[in-house]
């Protein structure tokens, strides 16, 4: 009896297509829930199968799907592997919808651990198995917390704080149920919370989504003064004519976007309007959209000219975005030198000009530098973190759900809290905390009781 | 040989330890310090609650004697949580501290193959980490197969009030001096446990006016699923409920440094769960008041301890007696009131009990047992699970089987075991609901469904019993089944009636069995559909079956992936040193705890997944054959 399941068998990035492969009892099964084709369940074994993966009657990828049934297959049980198209982007969504549907993800060298327990590979290679499990574990452990965003962790572990303390109360009248003083948890009690805890878990599910580096890109705003060489930078970087570059000052009214892949992960570049004192309207507007788009940028690219000196305005960019990840580009190096920027006193200074492309390969390997992208790109680790932590943070809405439902059945408070608890735990996992003694030791701490 | 089996101690671990040995046919000796003192209830005179009551349900089906025992002292009992679902009620009784004893020696003499004998064990005999018997204080040597130590709160135990301590018993018995650093030398970790008591006060010295009476159930309730009722349902002893007021925590405060526990007088670790009064005060600093039961300890007058005491459940401290009196007095219709015995707080030593194999026998001894309070739990009935348990594995092991072992999804007294000898403890241990994963599984309503055949199998349940259980077994399957293949239909007559009960009536045909599912379906509506003549257990175990269908689905899916690595076994022989790429902590872990299975060994802190994986498969390819 093995669970099911799902993980990216191809290196992440690199190549055309690749291999989302799924292992184990329901394998066909979960694959067929979400393949629109034939129908996988009934088809040969050992058979290729044309069709489209669809979630929610959305079309996630067209597709190649292996269906090969026990016991002749890699782990010896029943295993799918889907051959996705194109970029990381609709491969992950691939895995998420397997996830969905009830696979788990795999752990490091799972598979070709099944394959060893189940008799499929000799023991000569079980040695390199056991390195692979735990050189890749101790891997994915430092990038998961890493990779976790501080600001969901900590709301995760709010949230989970306040389940926790719903759960010792529920717990305390259940093995204390004669102390009168002690609040007793009414179902109404916990609708409301579970309310509330609903809607913030949406939230981290939408949050989650948005953070992903791997999944939106880098958010990159270009900023500078008018006409220091912000467009033609972008467009060097897009190498194609998108924004209007002009020599007179303020040309760039508008926020040009654009993509670029750098190690196969998207960088969505936002050329900002000049940031500058004006009375045009339409500029103005243009000024204050680049300020909020400074904020809400990963990454801020301040553009300066080389050729001159340092004006107000420059001065105002360099304070407004100090606290940002930030590359300084000083622009014009191929001309006179008259800046009077201490370069000592800044990080990832550097430099270019529109003449030759060198500026802009110092600049996209700076950028690489900058957000870890070849490790992302060689480690199929750090996706897999964050699929498993959304996947992780849907089932743990899924329990409340269940909570939900059974409140309105009726059902007594104890049978409730096994969804709740069961969210508890999803929670738990999302941010690396098992479920221990947690509850008992809350019970403890937060309620007077005992002979 | 005289005796195969010596239980040391005669608490309620020793009680159910020797009871379950002689049983099972062997001949066993029981060494008390006091013979008086059997089966005695030092602390609260109550047996069951929350957790705590189921076990005594499994006890008594497993064969052991907890449960016969409580239903001839019942002074009052009922079942709690009865607002909740049935995972978590419990029956809870006032247990009478006179007849309880006294009925427990009664028993345990008239068993023919159990000797008991007074005296105090200082030294065990053992030759190559084999126990082959105990040596008593007077010297003299008795040989056995098994030994299984029971000794409560005896092992160098001390009673400490205020900044007196001297060491001994409850009642002024001599303690073991030196077997707990004998236990030290053969290898064991020996820690120091503490646990306290309130004080006993004279209950015609009580104002009852200014308290509020708490009675029993007004339904006949027993522990035993093979007892009727010996005590009369309208004629209950109740209890009377009070609350502590300013006066008591002004008086607390003022003397809090007397205290043995402020004073720093006491070394043992105290039960989170069972704070002295002192401790609720200093802990729960803004709480104005704090609930106190009235709870009688006797109803046979001429008792000469307990006979006319009141025990004061929630208040128990280790003042020195002048402050007790004051803080006494202090409370609601307590003005006048009398201590009897003042309150007092015990330190005993303990071993880890991660030195224990979940047989309860010792790693570091063979056929050397451990139960009850010695092992660092606490309570009667955590007590006496554990020590039926180590009565039967030593006679097991004495008739060269395989021991008991009672898995997680099986039995509180499982978690119990598990917990002790996978996690340890650090304060005393008491089982609590909330430390079963599967509690929806373990109820109060089938302890015999999930251990009977068990005690069958060993040989504690006799054929009578055994067969009367079958029957029970055999009924619930035949009325699921009828309730299944019986179907209504959506005809004028069944949806009036379905509306005259106040459910809703049918969009289809449905079984039975699923309309039971509806919460407000009762075996009354069912009644008038199909005529079934039943036992009430039989119903209440389909109705309970048919209303949490998908919870209970849900935990079996639970306890099906836990036993598929609970099958996976860890051989003895396994050298951790010799397993490449274990992380340092888990490999520490694995070697002191040695688990016996994969299911345990996860279960285990500081075992990561990884390290899991990394063990299966060395297992896979060093002992390919298993």
């Amino acid at each position: 009896m093995n669970d099911t399941i799902v993980a990216i068998s191809t290196a992440i990035g690199v190549g055309g297509i690749a291999i989302v492969r799924v292992s184990g009892n329901d394998a066909i099964k979960i694959v067929n829930d979400c393949f629109k084709g034939k129908d996988l369940e009934s088809v040969e074994s050992h058979t290729i199968n044309y069709g489209h993966i669809i979630d929610n009657n959305e079309i996630i990828d067209e597709v190649l799907v292996s269906i090969m049934k026990a016991p002749k297959t890699y782990t010896t049980e029943d295993t799918v592997e889907i051959n996705c198209h194109g970029g990381i982007i609709s491969t992950n969504r691939v895995l998420e919808t397997i996830l969905n549907h009830g696979a788990r993800l795999a752990e490091p060298g799972e598979f070709t651990k099944r394959a060893f327990l189940n008799g499929r590979i000799d023991l000569s290679q079980s040695e390199a198995i056991m390195d692979i499990i735990e050189s890749k574990s101790e891997q994915a452990r430092k990038i998961a917390m890493k990779q976790l965003d501080g600001s969901i962790s900590n709301i995760i572990k709010d949230f989970r704080e306040k389940l926790k303390n719903l759960l010792s109360s529920i717990e305390v009248n259940i093995d204390y149920p004669e102390y009168n003083d002690i609040e007793v948890v009414t179902k109404e009690k916990i609708k409301d919370n579970i309310n509330v805890m609903k809607k913030e878990l949406n939230e981290i599910i939408e949050n989650s989504k948005n953070s992903n580096i791997l999944k939106e890109g880098i958010k990159t705003v270009i900023v500078g003064r008018p006409n220091v060489g912000k467009s033609s930078i972008l467009n060097q970087l897009l190498e194609q004519e998108k924004a209007i570059v002009t020599d007179i000052e303020g040309t760039t009214r508008d926020i040009v976007e654009g993509d670029i892949l750098i190690s196969g992960i998207p960088l969505n570049i936002i050329d900002t309007a000049g940031i500058r004192k004006t009375d045009d309207k339409v500029e103005k507007i243009g000024v204050e959209k680049s300020l909020s788009m400074i904020n809400e940028a990963n990454l801020v690219i301040v553009v300066l000219n080389k050729n001159e000196k340092l004006k107000e305005e420059d001065k105002e960019i360099l304070e407004k975005t100090k606290d940002k990840t930030r590359i300084i580009v000083l622009n014009k190096n191929d001309l006179e030198n008259n800046i009077d920027l201490n370069i000592e006193e800044y990080d990832n200074v550097i430099e270019t000009n529109t003449k030759s492309l060198q500026g802009i390969i110092t600049l996209k390997n700076k950028i690489k530098d900058m957000f870890n992208l070849e490790q992302i790109k060689s480690n199929d680790q750090t996706y897999l973190t964050n699929a498993r932590q959304v996947s992780l943070a849907k089932q743990s809405l899924q329990s409340l759900l269940d909570a939900e439902k059974s409140l309105e059945l009726e059902l007594p408070i104890d049978m409730v809290e096994i969804d709740l608890k069961e969210c508890f735990e999803k929670l738990g996992e999302i941010i690396g905390e098992t479920y221990s003694e947690e509850i008992i030791d809350n019970l403890f701490d937060k309620f007077c009781v005992g002979k | 040989m005289e005796y195969e089996i010596i239980v040391v101690g005669g608490g309620h671990a020793g009680c159910e330890a020797s009871l379950a040995a002689a049983r099972k046919n062997h001949k066993t000796l029981l060494v008390t310090g006091n013979i008086n003192n059997i089966a005695d209830m030092p602390c609260n005179p109550a047996i069951g609650g929350p957790a705590k009551g189921i076990v005594v349900r499994e006890i008594d089906a497993l064969g052991g004697e907890m449960g016969r025992n409580t239903d001839k002292a019942t002074l009052q009992i009922k079942m709690l949580n009865t607002k909740k679902g049935p995972a978590v009620q419990a029956l809870r009784a006032q247990g009478d501290k006179n007849i309880y004893p006294q009925e427990m020696l009664k028993t345990m003499q008239s068993e023919e193959n159990l000797t008991i004998k007074e005296s105090i064990v200082e030294d065990l005999i053992v030759e190559d980490n084999k126990v082959k018997g105990i040596i008593l204080e007077d010297g003299e040597k008795i040989y056995s197969k098994a030994v299984i130590l029971t000794t409560g709160t005896y092992l160098r135990g001390a009673i400490l009030v205020g900044s007196d301590k001297h060491s001994g018993g409850p009642h002024g018995e001599r303690e073991s001096k030196f077997l707990s650093n004998k236990l030290k030398d053969y290898g064991f970790t020996i820690k120091r446990l503490k646990t306290g008591t309130p004080p006993r006060v004279d209950k015609n010295t009580i104002d009852y006016s200014k308290t509020q009476l708490e009675c029993g159930d007004e339904v006949e309730r027993t522990f035993s699923f093979d007892n009727k009722a010996y005590y009369d349902v309208n004629n209950q002893i109740p209890c009377h409920l009070i609350y502590t007021t300013p006066e008591t925590h002004k008086i607390i405060r003022e003397h809090l440094k007397e205290s043995s526990m402020y004073g720093g007088y006491v070394e043992g670790v105290g039960p989170r769960y069972c704070p002295s009064i002192e401790d609720k005060l200093v802990k729960f600093a803004d709480k104005e008041r704090h609930q106190l039961f009235l709870e009688p300890e006797s109803n046979v007058a001429e008792d000469p301890e307990y006979g006319n005491t009141i025990y004061i459940q929630g208040f128990s401290t280790s003042m020195p007696h002048y402050v007790q009196d004051e803080m006494v007095h202090s409370l609601p219709g307590l003005e006048h009131a009398k201590i009897i015995k003042y309150a007092y707080a015990i330190e005993y030593d303990a071993i880890d009990s991660k030195q224990l194999n979940p047989s309860l026998e010792t790693k570091v001894l063979e056929n050397l047992f451990t139960a009850g309070q010695i092992n660092g739990t606490s309570g009667y009935e955590e007590a006496a699970g554990q020590g039926l348990i180590a009565g039967i594995n030593a006679a097991l092991k004495v008739e060269k089987k395989e021991p008991l072992i009672l898995k997680r999804n099986e039995s509180y007294i499982g978690v119990l075991i598990d917990d002790l000898v996978t996690k340890g403890v650090k304060d005393p241990y008491r089982l609590l609901t909330s430390r079963a994963e599967y509690r929806l599984l373990l109820r109060n309503d089938n302890a015999d469904l999930r251990l009977r055949d068990y005690g069958y199998q060993v040989g504690l349940i006799k054929e009578d019993k055994y067969k009367k259980f079958l029957e029970k077994k055999e009924n619930i399957k035949k009325l699921r089944n009828i309730l299944e293949d019986t179907r209504i239909t959506p005809k004028k007559e069944v949806q009036e009636y379905l509306e005259s009960v106040n459910t809703s009536p049918l969009s289809d045909g449905i079984s039975l069995f699923d309309l039971l599912k509806r919460p407000e379906i009762t075996f009354d509506i069912i009644k008038h559909f199909i005529d079934i003549d039943y036992e009430n257990e039989v119903l209440e175990q389909v109705n309970i079956n048919a209303k949490y269908e998908g919870y209970i689905k849900k935990a079996n899916r639970e306890v099906e992936k836990m036993l598929n690595l609970e099958s996976k076994k860890i051989p003895d022989d396994i050298d951790y040193e010799k397993i490449p790429n274990l992380a340092s902590e888990a490999r520490q872990k694995l070697i002191e705890i040695k688990p016996r299975t994969i299911s345990q060994a996860t279960r285990i802190s500081g075992v990561n997944p990884a390290d899991i994986s990394i063990l299966m498969v060395y297992l896979k390819r060093n002992y390919k054959n298993d």
